[in-house]
């Protein structure tokens, strides 16, 4: 990495290339039960990012011989669409697909009581419509979202958020050019409630503080996602409520 | 009053992960205990019951328990029975002998002219564990094909509202509109009427006790509601 290159994520007055802070988050917005065909659903923005998830099930498990006898598994598929970057991107899954994939399965599986439905599969799709960043957080922070919205029993939701280093300074939720041009980028899933981490990744080179910093940044972000989390998960039977 | 702490109001709504109660509580549907603390683990309006704590969860999927009267669809024949949908996470089996006379062979009989493929019956649950898939039995009064009517679909966290204390609100509903009504503990109403109006009574009374269940009186505003639409149904007709 040139120092050149460097010095521009971030200017001297601590501002970004996108006009944030260190250790601010892009805005985010978030929806629940977008798509009516699937058992549960949702949507999120978070800057330039446009993730939607559908889930389906517990149901069969097809073929047969992935079912487990003693648990559910999930069948967790994140895509890309041809058209979320900006050059065209083959929409067959990429190695980078099916690592994701297993990445994102790993860190939702802690939090489904999947010992209760033995023998069946949650499937959960994550279609990336956009990218700019940090899909793989978001995908895991919507599909927590559909799961719940699916009324699939969580131990908690699951909230995702990466911190990193850009411009020698260390700051959360990189985006697409600071993961690329920055040092590192270090990707954290969180259940707040339990206080458990189910995915940790760094790639890139940190000192042992400056993981430290990154971890405490990504855990800060990953309860303002929560609550916003919690927002869309409610507002979806605001009018419920409303109705007493 | 119970001097153990309580986290929520009663029907206040909680997401999964909330902590709900500690201490000496039974944990009811949609929680989850974990070191003496009770969580949730749906989304939905908590309750509490004496010492249960329970949510009603607003979206929830059904698990079969025997005994229960459920509305299935066929969606496949073989020579030892049929497959059954009940929206359950498993498809459901209903024997062939439990219809054929015992001495039945497979080689001769027609199945699908007794069931066949898309066909809705009503059935109930005799077996389902954790090691194989539900047991449904029509060799019940009342069980069999549907003929005739109109299927409703409710989220079955919604049934026991629907059914109301003792069967209160669905027999006041059956009164009102003059419908029969079957039951489906996965979720799926039946309702049969002398005419098309009555039906669609029925089935606006189920929507409201659905969007309102969390409500109390609502037996009291569905009859109002009923009364008023009957009203209103006459006053045209005249």
């Amino acid at each position: 990495m040139t120092s050149k290159k460097s010095e521009k994520l971030i200017d001297k007055k601590g501002i970004r290339l996108d006009g944030r802070k260190v250790d601010e988050m892009r805005p985010v917005k978030m929806q629940v039960g977008v798509l009516p065909n699937a058992d549960g659903s949702a949507y999120l923005e978070q800057g330039r990012n446009k993730i939607l998830v559908g889930v389906y099930g517990p149901k069969e498990a097809h073929p047969r011989h992935i079912a487990q006898q003693d648990r559910a598994v999930i069948q967790c598929r994140y895509h890309m669409a041809p058209f979320s970057v900006d050059e065209r991107k083959s929409p067959a899954p990429s190695r980078r697909d099916v690592e994701l994939s297993k990445v994102i399965r790993e860190a939702l599986e802690p939090a489904v009581f999947l010992e209760y439905y033995p023998r069946t599969s949650i499937q959960v799709y994550i279609e990336i419509l956009q990218a700019d960043g940090g899909t793989r957080c978001a995908g895991i922070t919507t599909a927590a979202l559909a799961l719940a919205d699916a009324g699939i029993p969580m131990r908690d939701l699951v909230v995702a958020c990466a911190a990193g280093k850009a411009g020698g300074k260390i700051a959360l939720d990189l985006m697409d050019t600071e993961d690329k041009v920055g040092e590192a980028d270090v990707p954290v899933a969180f259940m707040p409630n339990l206080n458990a981490i189910t995915l940790l990744q760094m790639d890139g080179n940190l000192s042992v503080d400056e993981f430290t910093t990154a971890l405490d940044m990504a855990l800060e972000g990953c309860k303002k996602l929560y609550a916003i989390q919690k927002e869309a998960l409610k507002s979806k039977y605001e009018s419920i409520e409303e109705a007493k | 009053m119970l001097k153990i702490p309580l986290f929520y109001e009663k029907k206040q709504l909680v997401t999964p992960g909330d902590l709900l109660a500690e201490g000496d509580y039974v944990s009811g549907d949609s929680t989850y205990i974990e070191n003496g603390k009770i969580y949730a683990n749906r989304l939905g309006l908590v309750d509490y019951d004496g010492k249960r704590v329970h949510v009603v969860a607003l979206k929830a999927f059904y698990v079969p328990v025997p005994g229960d009267t459920v509305i299935g669809k066929v969606v496949e024949t073989s020579p030892g029975g049929w497959a059954i949908d009940i929206k359950a996470p498993h498809l459901a089996r209903l024997r062939a002998s439990d219809v054929v006379e015992r001495s039945f062979k497979p080689e001769t009989t027609d199945l699908p002219s007794i069931f066949d493929v898309g066909d809705l019956i009503i059935a109930n649950v005799v077996a389902y564990d954790r090691t194989r898939d539900p047991l449904l039995t029509v060799r019940e009064p009342g069980l069999g094909k549907i003929v005739r009517g109109q299927l409703v679909e409710v989220t079955p966290t919604k049934i026991p509202r629907i059914i109301g204390r003792q069967g209160s609100m669905v027999g006041m509903i059956k009164r009102e509109t003059g419908c029969q009504m079957t039951i489906g503990q996965n979720g799926l109403v039946l309702i049969s009427g002398r005419s098309a109006e009555d039906e669609k009574l029925a089935i606006m009374a189920l929507r409201k006790i659905e969007k309102e269940s969390h409500t109390s009186g609502l037996t009291d505003r569905v009859t109002e509601m009923i009364k008023n639409e009957k009203k209103s149904l006459e006053d045209k007709k005249t």
